[in-house]
């Protein structure tokens, strides 16, 4: 099951992802239509800063979430075969014990109604759009192998390199 | 993965081209606009600001993060500043090229530039009078001085209807000196100076007034006095113009001090000759973008293409020479160049590029270094590698050299005919179609559409710049296409001979729009705003284009754009462009990309003019 990774190092805090995902998840989606419409669209991933780093948080949509299991209403469930968290509208009652255990703090409000607002990983896009919209790779829709594979070659290629560089100083 | 080219140009030689870059590899524009996307929503509502160093700062559009800058500068400020500095750069490309013209010209009248001289004498002699001076030298001052003049008026602001120069001075938006207004706009938009978007907005009229009335009709009128003022003239368009067995010699640019030496160069028996040993059959210069229009309407220079076909001149393989000026020239030539054998020239002191030889062009020794460019063409044909050379077979034939002077003169003397035609309404009205390629639209789609769409309603159409090129290409720019017009324009058309869209020339050539504009007001007794007559601008991309925008609204005409302005994120600049400057300067913006419809948008309003004048 592919998952939205992030590569800490890349993000410039262009905030890309955070106007694309707005955008996708208007009535229009499209940015000329969405930044008319009201209630205006609302984003589901957050880029953050600390200690200089500039950091997109969305969802991870955990194993056993958090927000699922406190959850009284129904509202917040995770699909048994993809894992994705996702909300459903008619059950939410925004008495937000989700927000408060949701340990990256991205479960936002709808601009108007008491509602949770939750990433739900695009369902109908082959890659999400906050992926489809960073502009500098720092977003990567894959599987975990796949993640982790591509980490390791780059750690391979950097490693060759500093030994390279080493042995001829 | 292959992409469809007739997803990206309508032109068929373009096409073919395309399909050459991809089965080898070669990126062009369109592939780059394809790995920008998405594209920064920020910067496409314009509310990113870099104007100091708290920021950058930028707007949420939805609201939940940032409203105002770090200094407090609301969506407003920020994309009503952001716009007034496009119009600031684009007024100085125009107005530093009038600059280097009226240079020469002045070189010329001290005698300084033996290599140039007077083509038009009767101008020249007109000019004259309209500045109010007796000798040639005291006209290049007088024109010289339009640049730093610190208090108004512009002289050709003259031209305009009392009117319209009543309501300029009314809304303070008269223009003062051609950069002074460019550089109070780059002082309104430092930090800490005009915070309030309608006054950032008139800045932006009277900047764009400056350059419409200014810099870009000093370059026309002088233009014309140093090179000839241009007469109808057949040519040929597109890039079947390019020829196998001889030295191909690309003209690409904006301005014509040197491609006319490059001309003259070209047809010089030594050069000629030196062409016939390298075993090429003579030399064949073809023009590109404004160069092209500049050199096509005085000397029937054939025309190789518009903008976005810059990349794929050079790439036919058959180009020994691309020689550019300034602006309009993508920085990706040099790279592609480097895959051919073609010799990228650089030739401005003002503009560089990597991968480019410098040839630097100066008036004092323009035929030395003409001919040394010619030369170097001529010498780089045995480089030519036939395996790569692929020539498309289009070109098409063109009349071009519409000047307001050609005009008037095939209408018999004055514009009787014309404002008879109008007032009977077989010309229904004017339309004036100008500006760049993009590649957010279909190469030529926007163009040719809008075009077709507005003689086949009977509306006269006057082209320049890029426009101008897709016309020409397309056929539209002889006689024989008014079978395309409708019955009334046909009619008219042939009676006179001419074609139902009117060349009339490069971008700075608007200004001969303005001239004829105002010249058929006057002549109705009314201001250009009350016209039945409407501007478009159906594939624009550069600064100029806004600057333009900015004088022609500001001079009254209705202007339909083809691609969205970075202005969106400021519902209150959106909505002073597209509605309320209509009751401050009797015209405002409309943006439509559909061609089709946007004709209509423009033939809605020519009609609804035509009602208001009575006819």
């Amino acid at each position: 099951m592919k998952e939205v990774f992030v590569r800490l190092d890349r993000c410039l805090g262009c905030k890309s992802c955070e106007m694309a995902c707005a955008v996708e998840h208007s009535a229009g989606k499209s940015l000329i239509s969405a930044i008319s419409e009201k209630p205006g669209p609302v984003r589901r991933v957050y880029v953050e800063m600390a200690e200089g780093q500039k950091m997109p948080l969305v969802c991870r949509h955990c194993e056993d979430a958090p927000c699922v299991a406190v959850c009284r209403t129904g509202g917040m469930h995770q699909d048994a075969v993809t894992g994705i968290v996702d909300r459903n509208q008619e059950n939410c009652v925004g008495c937000w014990m989700c927000a408060m255990v949701c340990p990256y703090g991205v479960i936002g409000r709808h601009t108007e109604v008491r509602m949770a607002v939750k990433c739900d990983r695009c369902k109908n896009l082959d890659i999400p759009a906050c992926v489809a919209a960073c502009p500098t790779g720092t977003l990567i829709f894959a599987t975990q192998r796949e993640f982790v594979e591509m980490m390791r070659k780059e750690a391979a290629l950097r490693i060759a390199r500093e030994a390279r560089g080493l042995a001829k100083a | 993965m292959a992409k469809d080219v007739r997803d990206r140009s309508i032109d068929p030689a373009s096409r073919e081209m395309l399909d050459v870059c991809q089965r080898a590899g070669l990126e062009t524009a369109w592939d780059r606009f394809e790995k920008q996307q998405p594209q920064c929503g920020f910067g496409e509502l314009g509310l990113c600001c870099r104007n100091c160093n708290m920021g950058p700062c930028r707007i949420d559009p939805f609201g939940e993060g940032a409203i105002k800058g770090v200094c407090g500068a609301t969506a407003d400020i920020i994309v009503a500043r952001n716009l007034l500095r496009s119009i600031a750069a684009g007024a100085s490309a125009h107005s530093d090229h009038a600059r280097d013209v009226a240079h020469t010209f002045r070189a010329v009248s001290m005698g300084e530039a033996p290599s140039y001289s007077i083509k038009d004498q009767a101008k020249l002699e007109r000019l004259m009078s309209e500045y109010g001076v007796d000798t040639q030298i005291a006209l290049a001052d007088a024109i010289m001085a339009q640049f730093g003049k610190q208090d108004g008026p512009l002289q050709f602001t003259g031209r305009a209807p009392a009117k319209r120069l009543e309501l300029w001075k009314k809304l303070g938006i008269e223009p003062r000196g051609i950069d002074r207004e460019i550089v109070e706009c780059m002082h309104r938009t430092h930090m800490g100076v005009d915070n309030d978007y309608v006054s950032l907005i008139l800045q932006g009229l009277r900047t764009g007034l400056a350059d419409g009335w200014g810099g870009s009709m000093i370059a026309t009128e002088l233009q014309d006095v140093l090179f000839g003022t241009p007469t109808p003239t057949f040519s040929e368009a597109n890039l079947g113009v390019l020829e196998p067995n001889q030295v191909n010699v690309i003209v690409h640019g904006h301005e014509p001090l040197l491609s006319e030496m490059i001309v003259a160069a070209a047809a010089d028996p030594e050069m000629v000759e030196l062409a016939t040993k390298q075993g090429a059959v003579g030399i064949n210069v073809a023009g590109m973008c404004c160069t092209g229009n500049e050199v096509l309407m005085r000397h029937g220079v054939p025309a190789a293409g518009n903008f976005l076909q810059q990349e794929l001149a050079v790439a036919t393989g058959a180009v020994d020479a691309m020689v550019v000026d300034v602006q309009c020239v993508m920085p990706a030539l040099g790279a592609l160049a480097g895959c051919f054998h073609t010799k990228f020239i650089s030739t401005s002191p003002k503009a560089k590029f990597p991968g480019a030889v410098h040839m630097e062009f100066h008036e004092e020794t323009a035929p030395e270094t003409a001919k040394s460019i010619v030369s170097a063409a001529v010498q780089n044909y045995k480089n030519r590698n036939p395996a790569k050379v692929h020539i498309p077979k289009e070109k098409s034939k063109c009349m071009v050299g519409f000047s307001v002077e050609t005009i008037v003169g095939a209408l018999g003397g004055n514009l009787d005919p014309l404002i008879g035609a109008i007032k009977s309404g077989a010309v229904r009205g004017i339309g004036a179609v100008v500006g760049c390629n993009n590649p957010k639209i279909v190469h030529d789609y926007g163009h040719i559409n809008m075009v077709k769409e507005l003689i086949k309603n009977n509306v006269l159409v006057l082209t320049t710049g890029c426009n101008a090129h897709a016309c020409a290409k397309a056929g539209l720019l002889l006689p024989e296409a008014a079978d395309l017009a409708g019955e009334g324009l046909k009619g008219v058309c042939k009676a006179l001979g001419i074609p139902p869209v009117l060349h009339m020339g490069s971008c700075v050539d608007i200004s001969r729009i303005l001239t004829a504009a105002a010249a058929v007001a006057n002549a109705l007794g009314v201001d250009i705003s009350d016209l039945p007559a409407a501007g478009a601008a159906p594939e624009w991309m550069s600064e100029k284009a806004v600057a333009i925008g900015a004088y022609v609204v500001g001079s009254g005409v209705y202007t339909v754009l083809g691609t969205v302005p970075q202005v969106l994120g400021s519902s209150a600049v959106a909505g002073l462009l597209t509605a309320g400057a209509k009751d401050v300067v009797g015209a405002c913006f409309a943006v439509e990309p559909d061609p089709f419809k946007a004709a209509t948008l423009m033939i809605d309003h020519i009609d609804s003019q035509r009602k208001k004048l009575g006819l």
